[in-house]
């Protein structure tokens, strides 16, 4: 038993690029309304696993998984992928607003899944860029294009954009490594405030950043053969204090990585 | 943890950093090569000045030539009247301005929404399957071939094909339909293959960031990936209308040639370009052939600065 209410199960799950196997055998529950980091040393397969939950990996030809995920005990391989979609939002590495105005990019989910209702629209993008921390600075003009914001209000743009669609799950790809520290900064608070709500799942490969800002921590490492595997994942405390496994603590005290 | 040991190894770092001095014994010989390398910067700069001043120069030799001859002519009456036809080429040119505008749109009209769908289905649909055996994918990897080799043969051959098929076997005669289907085969490659290219220039993550909100794929190309392509097309369908203007080999053997006024699609007619060529060649009236080639000059001109007008308020109105 975990002492956590579980939002996504992974059990066993394995992914291919062609013959080559990046994932193996990755089993971890992921809890519900908390922050979990994914943490490693570049090329591991964080990226790609992240990818999975809302099964963007599928873009990319060639690619085939077997194992199970399932969120709230429904297998997400044989769910519809746009419904999946709508549940588990996402917010890339660099920021990347359309090239529409500040409204239409975060309508721009509600209006996909079909509303079309102007004033129920406007309170979505008002509660959505509230949410974001967002709202105060851009509300008198909405109708600027998203490309003309800064890094960091792009970034919360995207983020306003994937809370749009009222998701259980965000899941965000360094979703600060483009930024500078005080934009970073701003993130990571936002995040603080969306977990009441959401569960998030974060990949970064600042290791202070994943200390700082989550609850729970997995650590993933390439094995011989270079497919990314899950070394450990515990309470972020316990990993980055008492470590249970030994690549673990040779990572987060920097020894290699 | 200690303040010292926030980076690892910091403190030699900072240590190594403040004890570098400049090296100022090897800078003798940069200053010597900077000579050389000012040279060949000069030498390559003149070359390629000299290249844009005789391109610049032969265009403005034909511009100016043209014009010369034939601007005389040019006046309220020789828009407005239709030529008269005959050997000494009398009258004006009033009706094939109006058969070019009908051919142009009917053209398009045909091209644009085969070609950008076909460039669509290549970019999006199709690209999915490079790599992959089948029978589709051989089909696709024929149809790119297929377009490729299109946009390199010679006008007469559409012209012919178009004579054949539309004027021939589909019993349109020679007329402004049969000219606009074999136009449209003519320009389909052009208009394929610019929306294409920028159909791939469409940044990944706008439609990664669409899919990832529960966007259909169809509703990514049509609201992210369209929109953000459009000044791209439009440039394609641009470079189309003026292929149209300027052709003359396929609409000499789709189109009739006749120089009266158009009243449906069915009839016969001559674009501009066209005229110009049966009065250069079947006439005497050599200066009315400029005149029409400056008229032809104008149009052309006009239509570039129109569309790319368009296309920039659209960048503009998005960016």
């Amino acid at each position: 038993m975990v002492p956590f209410k579980v939002k996504i199960t992974v059990n066993r799950y394995n992914l291919y690029y062609g013959n080559f196997r990046a994932l193996r055998e990755v089993s971890v529950q992921i809890p519900a309304n908390s922050i979990t980091a994914i943490i490693g040393p570049s090329g591991c397969g964080k990226s790609t696993f992240l990818r999975t939950f809302n099964r963007m990996n599928e873009l990319i030809a060639g690619v085939r998984v077997d194992g199970e995920v399932r969120m709230d005990d429904q297998d997400i391989f044989t769910s519809d992928v746009v419904e999946l979609r709508r549940r588990v939002g996402m917010v890339f590495q660099r920021p990347n607003p359309f090239p529409k105005s500040i409204f239409d990019n975060v309508a721009y989910g509600p209006r996909a899944h079909g509303l079309k209702d102007r004033a129920k629209l406007a309170e979505i993008v008002e509660r959505s860029l509230q949410d974001a921390a967002l709202w105060d600075e851009v509300k008198d003009d909405l109708r600027k294009s998203g490309l003309a914001l800064s890094g960091g209000q792009q970034q919360r743009l995207c983020i306003a954009r994937a809370l749009a669609v009222q998701p259980e799950v965000l899941l965000m790809d360094e979703p600060a490594s483009a930024l500078d520290p005080i934009a970073t900064l701003k993130i990571e608070e936002l995040i603080q405030t969306l977990k009441t709500k959401y569960t998030i799942v974060i990949v970064t490969h600042n290791m202070q950043q994943a200390a700082r800002a989550s609850d729970h921590t997995a650590f993933f490492m390439m094995d011989e053969e270079r497919a990314g595997m899950l070394v450990e994942f515990g309470p972020t405390k316990q990993l980055f204090t008492s470590p249970q496994d030994q690549r673990t603590e040779d990572y987060i005290t920097g020894r290699f990585g | 943890m200690k303040p010292s040991e926030i980076v690892p190894g910091g403190a030699a770092l900072m240590e190594a950093a403040e004890n570098t001095e400049p090296q100022s014994q090897s800078i003798a010989w940069k200053r010597a090569s900077l000579a050389g390398r000012r040279r060949v910067q000069g030498v390559a700069f003149s070359l390629l000045w000299l290249a844009g001043l005789i391109t610049i120069a032969a265009l403005a030799v034909i511009v100016i030539f043209v014009c010369v001859r034939g601007i005389g002519e040019i006046n309220f009456a020789f828009l407005t009247t239709p030529p008269r036809g005959g050997l000494s080429g009398e009258g004006g040119m009033s009706t094939t301005i109006v058969t070019t505008l009908l051919l142009v749109v009917v053209t398009i009209v045909i091209a644009a929404p085969l070609g950008v769908g076909a460039a669509i289905y290549l970019a999006e649909y199709a690209a999915e399957n490079r790599g992959v055996r089948g029978v589709i994918p051989f089909l696709v990897s024929i149809a790119r071939t297929g377009v490729e080799t299109l946009a390199g043969v010679p006008s007469i051959i559409f012209g012919l094909f178009g004579y054949a098929l539309f004027v021939v076997v589909m019993h349109f005669g020679f007329s402004i339909l049969s000219g606009a289907l074999a136009g449209a085969c003519l320009i389909l490659p052009v208009i394929i293959r610019t929306t294409e290219e920028t159909l791939y220039t469409v940044p990944r993550s706008y439609r990664e960031g669409s899919l990832a909100l529960g966007a259909t794929k169809w509703q990514t190309i049509w609201n992210v990936v369209l929109p953000t392509a459009l000044p791209g097309i439009i440039t394609g369908i641009v470079l189309s209308v003026g292929r149209i203007i300027s052709e003359t080999a396929v609409f000499y053997v789709t189109l009739g040639g006749s120089h009266n006024m158009p009243t449906s699609l069915l009839d016969p007619g001559r674009t501009m370009a066209l005229h110009l060529f049966y009065l250069a060649t079947d006439t005497n009236a050599f200066e009315k052939a400029m005149a029409t080639g400056v008229i032809l000059i104008i149009s052309t001109i006009l239509i570039n600065l129109i569309i790319n007008t368009i296309s920039r308020r659209l960048t503009k109105v998005r960016g």
